[in-house]
């Protein structure tokens, strides 16, 4: 027995030296300092594969841990010996506010809930055939209890710790939300909508939809804002977070975010675009029942919320 | 020896066809007609006319140019007066022509005399071309173009035309209407198509609960060389391509082929009748037979309606109690799909509408699955649901191909024998549609 063993450790010795893989110890050193969420945001298959493929490239261009950020990024980059470049803080936007109250359910719905299949069922219950339909699948998709289903309205709520993973880019079938700079103090301006259809089609469905008027193109000054398909779309980028473009959207799709709310002045100089007293007083009623921008509703419910969500889904597969 | 039918699995749902005995009623033109561009499986048409143009019944208002593409004609005459998506029974907002009615003005070419013409002198080629031409689609509800069917490729040979007049959907009736009502057109068509095909058998497989049709057709069948008539064992899904070939011939369709591959072509009674009236009549598919039945309906009837009529007014006309209804069904129970709106239109592939009490609307609570095999023994394809819906779930594609999730039919047995009341299909349908997306993707690359 002995003897056996005793050989078998000979040979596992030599086979061990024979077959020995020698990695670079760099990639340890990275591994280390990751954050060992394995989140696939970088793009990667986890932190691991992460730290490999960065160490064998031998440059830190085109990576990027979205968990870490750039605080990560400049500790890493001793290790290698680069400088790793800076890149703005991003965070997951929902472009649609077709909540219940705005987009009104046309018809009852017992079915499959899952977005993936209910996009191509039909329309969905608001009839948009552009907006999100609620069936949180980019909530079970986050890893970092970013986001929240809001059963008041309907649509998924993205939370400040949101850290930009793409994960719920990639779940969502409808392409609804979009990975944005965070901006200076977490202000941003963007079109809650991404509606195609023409005003009066888009409008029919849901009222706080992108109309494609082309009222923001013309007040913006920065060239920030281009209208395609009836669509308008901020470029995050060139804009300057004026304000004006909000103002002036007769459906109020441009939402604002993390702004301090408006001094009301007697005579202000921005004038609305529908001059019409009934208009207004349409808009007025509009205006009430339309739900405040996700973002500001209040996130001590979102964990109860999150985890009854994830129960439910255990409970169905 | 017992009657035929498929070999695999089945199943035998209440027939409940109350509308068997109701003879085929034309509904009167509509106020307004909303004519969809994509009626058909394939590329929508493109449309041909303007906004405000004033068309004839029959005229050409959409052209299919792509191959699998149909041509769609005006079933009404008035003036067109927009050109905008609409909801239709898909659920989703497409493209349509919407044509204010005004009088029924025909077409100068169309024949519309009553009497049947028997005769057909023209060449295979050119009976193609009208079929293409005069926009004729599957009558049987899948609405696939059929001059696709008859353009055979080189190398295949066709022995056998098989007419399904099988219509297992329960509910349903209108093929049989057709079968006993306009026989002898529909036998007519039968014929035009063993020409077009150069065919000289072409088989009629009937379900044995149409016993008058069976009838009906065998007395027909004499006339004319070539033709008969099948009795088969009422069973679902028969009326599936593959399954009536397997049922009338016993010869299997390997898994992802065309019936072509075992030298057969399948197509409706219906179809039959639209090719009669297309070739025959130069009429082309602006009219179809419609049954509006089930339990809150007060006369299950059967009508003959033009493309583009709202459904709502169909329900009118057949006394339907709307306060007892939960859902209105666009096709069968079993394969139609739920509706989102009355304004939908009538299409090519609208085979009836159906509409369901409120208490029998709801969907049973979902159970744990019990693993009882029932689903895989009843499935007319050989698969196994349970497998497949977990599969599809857990986002599994490349194993969800290599079990064939892509030979479902969506026949809706599994359902419908599943003691849990799982949604085996829904989860089937998300795995196909992922599974051919990814197909989609890799013939990309």
């Amino acid at each position: 027995m002995a003897s056996i063993g005793v050989a078998a450790a000979v040979i596992l010795y030599f086979v061990a030296q024979k077959f020995k893989v020698i990695e670079d110890p760099k990639i340890d050193l990275v591994d280390e300092a990751l954050p060992g969420a394995n989140c696939g945001g970088c793009g990667y298959a986890g932190c691991r594969a992460f730290a490999e493929g960065m160490v064998k490239a031998g440059t830190m261009d085109g990576f990027f841990c979205p968990v870490g950020g750039n605080e990560l990024m400049k500790s890493i980059g001793p290790i290698l010996g680069l400088v790793a470049d800076e890149k703005k803080p991003q965070i997951a936007v929902l472009r649609c506010n077709g909540s219940i109250k705005n987009s009104i359910p046309k018809f009852e719905y017992d079915g499959d809930q899952t977005c993936s299949f209910t996009t191509n069922l039909t329309a969905g219950i608001g009839g948009c055939s552009y907006g999100c339909l609620g069936g949180g699948e980019c909530v079970d998709a986050c890893d970092f209890d970013a986001m929240y289903m809001d059963s008041e309205t309907n649509l998924p709520v993205v939370k400040d710790n949101c850290i930009s993973c793409n994960a719920c880019i990639i779940a969502c079938p409808r392409d609804i939300l979009e990975l944005r700079n965070r901006g200076p103090k977490d202000k941003r301006i963007f079109v809650s909508c991404i509606n195609e259809e023409k005003g009066p089609l888009a409008k029919l469905n849901c009222t706080v939809a992108c109309i494609g008027c082309n009222a923001c193109v013309k007040v913006c000054k920065f060239d920030a804002i281009h209208v395609n398909n009836f669509l308008a779309y901020i470029n995050y980028e060139t804009c300057t977070l004026c304000r004006k473009c909000v103002d002036v959207c007769p459906t109020d799709a441009i939402h604002e975010v993390n702004f301090k709310p408006r001094v009301v002045k007697s005579a202000s100089p921005i004038v609305k675009t529908k001059p019409s007293g009934e208009k207004q007083a349409e808009e007025l009623a509009v205006n009430l029942t339309k739900d405040l921008p996700q973002e500001e509703k209040k996130v001590s419910e979102a964990i109860e919320k999150s985890e009854v969500k994830s129960e439910n889904k255990a409970n169905e597969i | 020896m017992g009657l035929l039918t498929f070999k695999l699995g089945g199943i035998h749902p209440p027939e409940n066809k109350m509308s068997a005995s109701a003879a085929i009623v034309e509904l009167e033109l509509p106020k307004i007609a909303v004519v969809p561009l994509a009626q058909h499986l394939g590329v929508p048409a493109k449309v041909q006319v303007k906004r405000g143009e004033i068309v004839k019944v029959g005229q050409l208002i959409a052209k299919g140019e792509a191959f699998i593409s149909a041509n769609i004609h005006s079933p009404v005459s008035g003036k067109v007066a927009k050109i905008e998506p609409r909801l239709d029974s898909s659920g989703f907002r497409r493209e349509s022509v919407i044509i204010d009615v005004q009088g029924d003005d025909w077409d100068e070419s169309i024949d519309l005399s009553p009497n049947i013409v028997y005769e057909c002198n023209m060449e295979p080629d050119e009976i193609v071309k009208r079929i293409h031409d005069l926009g004729i689609v599957g009558m049987g509800g899948a609405t696939f173009p059929s001059h696709v069917k008859y353009m055979v490729p080189e190398g295949k040979k066709v022995e056998y035309l098989i007419i399904n007049g099988v219509e297992c959907e329960p509910y349903l009736t209108s093929d049989h209407r057709v079968m006993l009502e306009k026989g002898e057109e529909m036998m007519i068509g039968i014929s035009i198509m063993m020409k077009a095909l150069k065919v000289d058998k072409a088989i009629i497989g009937i379900e044995n609960n149409k016993g008058d049709a069976i009838l009906n057709l065998n007395n027909i069948a004499k006339n004319f060389r070539g033709i008969s008539v099948i009795p088969l064992k009422i069973q679902y899904p028969q009326g599936g391509e593959k399954q009536l070939i397997d049922a009338v011939l016993g010869r299997q369709v390997p898994s992802g082929k065309l019936p072509l591959e075992v030298g057969c072509i399948v197509n409706n009674v219906g179809t039959a009748y639209a090719i009669y009236e297309a070739v025959q009549k130069n009429k082309p598919l602006i009219e179809r037979i419609v049954t509006v039945t089930g339990k809150t309906v007060g006369t299950p009837s059967n009508f003959k309606v033009r493309i583009g009529t709202p459904i709502s007014e169909l329900l009118q006309k057949a006394e339907c109690d709307m306060n007892r209804t939960g859902k209105v069904i666009n096709g069968g129970p079993m394969m139609g799909k739920s509706i989102i709106t009355l304004d939908a239109p009538v299409t090519k592939g609208t085979s009836g509408i159906l509409l369901i009490e409120t208490e029998h609307s709801k969907r049973v609570p979902v159970q744990n699955c019990i693993r009882c095999g029932k689903c895989t023994t009843v499935c007319p394809m050989g698969l196994e649901p349970h497998l497949l819906s977990i599969n599809a779930r857990q986002g599994d594609d490349e194993r969800s191909e290599k079990e064939r999730i892509m030979d479902c039919i969506e026949c809706g047995s599994c359902v419908y024998t599943c003691p849990s009341g799982r949604p085996l299909l829904d989860n089937i349908r998300l795995g196909k549609s992922n599974v051919s997306l990814m197909i989609r993707n890799r013939s990309r690359k």
